[in-house]
């Protein structure tokens, strides 16, 4: 077992320093790669938090679908090889909502700010 | 150094012109180079861009039309009216500069937010979706016997140059897989008119001044096909920068983009918009996912490369909204 403070954590110390020290002090270009590896950290952080249970409700859900056993990777690349052949497409009960699901769950991590992501979530 | 290159190019041609000032590097790859400077004239100084491959890298990719052709196609635009620097000066081996050209600079914004968020552009947003249908109706003119050679690119053959570059990240992507396959299905096959696309017409390349649109850059990935791809691309939700109920570049409507295109004489069939509102979505997330490639590959290994990577989420849901809307 690894020792505290967690990963978040660190990552969350270093990303509020930056924001909050540095970039009042930078300017130009830097600025500019300053804010995104600032948003990167963040990214980073939201994966951790998220992750664990976003991948196992999309495991979850891929082996209903597909009934088959196996790990995220191998599910997923069976699921693209069924659409890729149209042995599964969006009449195929609970595709369409599989998908929606998943692609939520990826926006929460890489861009929750994203105009189309906070309107699916508003359910509007 | 740039300077005196510069001012020995400009004296061959700009006659008065003593040399020049300000050159500075706007962007760079290592195959392309933007610069900006100001020829030294008694009239007064003249704003100009050099675009250019430096030399030694003469070679272009697959895709990109070549800086003689973009050269071609600018001064083409320009000279049927089309709002469009004008072609200054094309490179010499003399000029010891590489390959490429000199244009007038067209003073304006390209970034997109400020486009769409500053005042001073509040009176030209309301026009600008019937004013880009007007240019690109222009652009959809221009005489095909007057084009340089250039690639000609059909649905089919875009389709099948998506998939091959998706299947190259060996990472699968059911919603790619998903709209492969709705175009796949749907290729409308070809158009009636094969014409003259501009292949990149958004925000980024298009400058826009308080008056409205003052030039259309960035002639790299023109090609001859089927015109409404440029219209369907000018809607992909990811030039709307959050405006996601106005799908021209998130300042206007369809409605208004065709109106414009057609009141210039040109014909719009909604249907194969869509469909290359479609491609064109999934065309983006592709090259967000290369873009990832190039960081890990090397090229190009910086943290903005990277997260692009994580931006091709934004169009699988984009593709959702488009081919599974929810709540119907």
């Amino acid at each position: 077992m690894q020792d505290e403070p967690t990963p978040t954590e660190l990552i969350k110390a270093v990303a509020d320093f930056l924001r909050n020290e540095i970039t009042p002090v930078i300017k130009g270009h830097s600025a500019f790669k300053l804010r995104v590896g600032i948003n990167a950290l963040d990214l980073v952080a939201r994966q951790l938090a998220l992750e664990p249970d976003s991948d196992a409700a999309e495991a979850g859900r891929l082996s209903r679908l597909l009934g088959m056993q196996g790990s995220l990777g191998e599910l997923n690349r069976a699921l693209a090889d069924r659409i890729a052949k149209g042995e599964v497409d969006l009449r195929t009960p609970g595709l369409a909502d599989h998908l929606w699901q998943t692609t939520m769950a990826k926006l929460a991590v890489d861009q929750p700010n994203y105009a189309s992501y906070k309107r699916e979530l508003g359910g509007k | 150094m740039m300077e005196e290159k510069l001012g020995r190019c400009v004296a061959s041609w700009c006659p008065g012109a003593t040399g020049v000032v300000g050159a500075a590097k706007l962007s760079g790859g290592a195959s392309q180079e933007t610069w900006s400077f100001d020829i030294i004239h008694p009239d007064g100084n003249i704003g100009a861009i050099l675009r250019r491959a430096p030399q030694g890298y003469g070679a272009a990719p697959t895709r990109a039309a070549g800086l003689n052709a973009e050269a071609t196609l600018m001064q083409l635009a320009y000279d049927a009216g089309l709002p469009s620097p004008r072609v200054l000066h094309v490179l010499q081996p003399q000029d010891e500069l590489g390959t490429g050209f000199i244009m007038a600079r067209v003073e304006g914004e390209t970034i997109a937010r400020k486009i769409l968020r500053d005042d001073q552009f509040a009176q030209a947003r309301p026009k600008l979706a019937r004013q880009l249908g007007q240019v690109l109706a222009g652009i959809h003119g221009l005489t095909l016997a007057q084009l340089p050679e250039l690639r000609r690119m059909t649905a089919t053959r875009e389709i099948a140059e998506l998939e091959r570059d998706y299947r190259s990240f060996d990472w699968p992507r059911p919603v790619f897989e998903l709209a492969l396959r709705w175009l796949r299905d749907r290729d409308p096959g070809p158009p009636q008119q094969v014409t003259l696309v501009h292949g990149d017409f958004r925000h980024g390349n298009l400058i826009i001044g308080p008056d409205g649109m003052r030039a259309v850059l960035d002639w790299e990935l023109a090609h001859t096909g089927d015109p409404m791809e440029d219209l369907g691309w000018i809607c992909v939700n990811s030039w709307r920068f959050g405006e996601i109920d106005k799908p021209v570049g998130g300042f206007g409507s369809r409605e208004e983009l065709f109106a414009g295109y057609e009141a210039a004489g040109h014909r719009v069939d909604p249907a194969r918009v869509m469909f290359w509102e479609v491609m064109g979505t999934l065309r983006w997330g592709v090259m967000c996912c290369g873009m990832m490639q190039r960081f890990r590959l090397g090229p190009d290994h910086s943290m903005e490369r990277a997260m692009i990577g994580r931006r091709s989420s934004e169009t699988e849901i984009d593709l959702l909204r488009l081919l599974a809307p929810r709540g119907k």
